[in-house]
């Protein structure tokens, strides 16, 4: 039962093998089973669930059921949920109880998903590897002894478990797609603009984008394909008609160009890394696509020119946790400035508070045209490459990260190194493009994520290239040890 | 760029932000490795490259002036622990 694909899921929802009710009953279970030892859910929602899922047989016996229709799903918990907790991984938000959902959240909701819980996440989505939650590391289920990858560690973790089909996830700087790597799923974070982020609390807006995590790309399609759409609720929603995702996935992808920056696969890549990305490609060769060597000359700058538009953007947007009007308020301040400082020291964890101060660092008298002035205009440069790399290939590839998942304590006493973990996805995060990241094997027994990038709102053929390769290939089925009973 | 101990008790300053005392010297050290990854930016002339705000150049769209958010007052103040008669209370600003 826990491996089947949507499409089988929802065949036997409609079919009337199976109902909503039992279906999220056996996730639910599958959740308290195995999640103490995981930690991938920070709040679990089994009464309201319940209730969604004999809402959704309701729909399904009138015969109106859509493909999502009574399907179990998780939420990140970075999006909004009208009455349950909405944590952000955060002491600042621990008792904050959402007075609406967001629009991601609304929309998979009326297409009938039912939410069975919250997802652990770095705080604030700031971090790669899921140790900075206020509610504790997430731990990988290949090994319990490494990390799930981050910011969306919790969804990673709980779809690799097969805790739940589906769940949600964000990517500012490579937030679905390393964890996705690490825990050998499939996540796919769409174009800029693509999904809305009204509900979704904001850590970097002009990189903030959500999307789904999955066993393959054809469930991806389908989650993302409910989620997406404009919405006035979000200033910057891309006004346009909703792609089709679905129905362009068995296209043959024969004459497509796969591009391969020569930056990604340097002398510096792992060996073991190189060998399982190359097989992966020569997989999607062996279905008909050509492969040409690219470059994107200032992609090396995508690390730096982040950690400073990310920190500025995140200390001006969460300038608003102030202790007055909702999250986490200090004992007895003496005046307003030791509620705001105490409320904030005590209520955000040390890597919220580094990229606080870096944030206020480089946006501070003096220093604006040098940093953050400088940084928006290396960004222009590397968007330019992606540019003018699409002008030649249909698709990018690459490693989704430069190594398997590490182990937890590693890098928490470095950050440089933690940041550097995102070094092949944080360009596209910069540039507004889809990217995903997809199972291709293993190192030392971990997962191993493939990277492939797409043009702007050709989330469609993305989605397809990956999806054909997953039909010559089996790793997105493979279940970690010990989770398969 | 090193940034010592004041800087990090200004920035936190600035940013409102409550530091312990203990830690203000591993922040130090850790914001001056960031920004010393940073200046990387350096290596590349980007003399008349017009700085990217928006991933895809959009401009702000506009939407009519007209109401579409209900009073919801009661409801969004259930997540303060400090409201009086519809009203957040801070400690005293005006003596």
């Amino acid at each position: 039962m826990y491996n089947k694909s949507l499409k089988q899921l929802s065949t036997s929802l409609q079919n009337k093998e199976l109902s909503s009710v039992e279906l999220s009953q056996y996730f639910l279970d599958r959740i308290k089973r195995y999640d103490g030892e995981l930690n991938s859910v920070i709040t679990l929602n089994e009464e309201a669930a319940l209730a969604e899922a004999a809402q959704a047989d309701k729909i399904i016996h009138a015969g109106n059921a859509g493909p999502l229709t009574g399907i179990p799903l998780l939420h990140k918990d970075i999006f909004c949920t009208k009455g349950l907790r909405t944590s952000c991984g955060s002491k600042m938000l621990d008792n904050f109880i959402a007075p609406y959902s967001a629009t991601a959240v609304n929309k998979l909701t009326q297409a009938g998903t039912v939410m069975l819980g919250k997802t652990n996440m770095d705080e604030f989505a700031m971090g790669s590897s899921n140790e900075t939650s206020f509610y504790g590391a997430v731990k990988n289920p290949w090994d319990l002894k490494t990390v799930p990858g981050g910011s969306s560690g919790g969804s990673a973790a709980a779809v690799a478990a097969r805790l739940a089909p589906i769940a949600s996830g964000t990517d500012t700087g490579g937030s679905i797609r390393q964890p996705a790597a690490f825990c050998g799923i499939t996540g796919i974070k769409p174009t800029y603009g693509s999904v809305s982020r009204y509900g979704m609390i904001a850590f970097a807006s002009s990189l903030d984008q959500a999307g789904s995590m999955a066993k393959s790309a054809e469930d991806a399609a389908y989650m993302l394909q409910a989620m997406s759409g404009f919405d006035e609720k979000d200033s910057t929603s891309v006004d346009r008609p909703p792609a089709d995702l679905v129905s362009g996935l068995g296209d043959s992808i024969k004459g497509l160009t796969i591009g391969l920056p020569k930056e990604f696969f340097g002398d510096d890549l792992d060996d073991e890394m190189r060998q399982k990305v190359e097989a992966a490609i020569d997989s999607i060769k062996s279905a008909g696509a050509s492969i040409k060597e690219i470059s994107l000359p200032n992609i090396n700058l995508s690390v730096p020119a982040y950690y400073v538009v990310a920190p500025a953007e995140c200390s001006a947007n969460l300038s608003r946790f102030d202790g007055v009007r909702f999250g986490y308020r200090c004992e007895s301040p003496k005046d307003l400035e030791d509620l705001y400082k105490r409320s904030r020291g005590e209520g955000f964890g040390d890597e919220v508070k580094r990229r606080i101060m870096m944030g206020a660092y480089v946006l501070s008298a003096g220093y604006y045209d040098a940093y953050y002035k400088k940084a928006q205009q290396v960004r222009r440069l590397i968007k330019q490459d992606f540019v003018n790399a699409f002008k030649e290939v249909d698709i990018i590839a690459s490693a989704t990260a430069p190594s398997v998942a590490f182990t937890a304590g590693e890098k928490t006493d470095d950050p440089v190194s933690m940041y550097l973990s995102d070094t092949f996805t944080i360009g596209v995060n910069l540039a507004g493009l889809p990217g995903m990241s997809v199972p291709c094997g293993y190192i030392n027994k971990m997962p191993v994520g493939l990277q492939l990038i797409g043009n702007y709102y050709d989330e469609s053929r993305l989605l397809n290239v990956a999806h054909q390769y997953q039909q010559l290939t089996d790793w997105h089925t493979h279940v970690p040890a010990g989770f398969e009973e | 760029m090193s940034i010592q101990s004041e800087d990090v008790q200004k920035i936190a300053h600035l940013a409102r932000l409550g530091v312990d005392q203990d830690q203000v010297e591993s922040y130090a050290a850790d914001l001056s490795d960031i920004m010393g990854m940073v200046e990387q930016m350096n290596q590349v002339d980007t003399t008349g490259i017009e700085p990217m705000a928006h991933p895809l150049d959009q401009v702000q769209r506009l939407r009519s002036d007209r109401v579409t958010e209900t009073d919801q007052r009661e409801l969004l103040q259930k997540n303060s622990a400090h409201v009086e008669d519809g009203l957040f209370l801070v400690p005293r600003v005006i003596d």
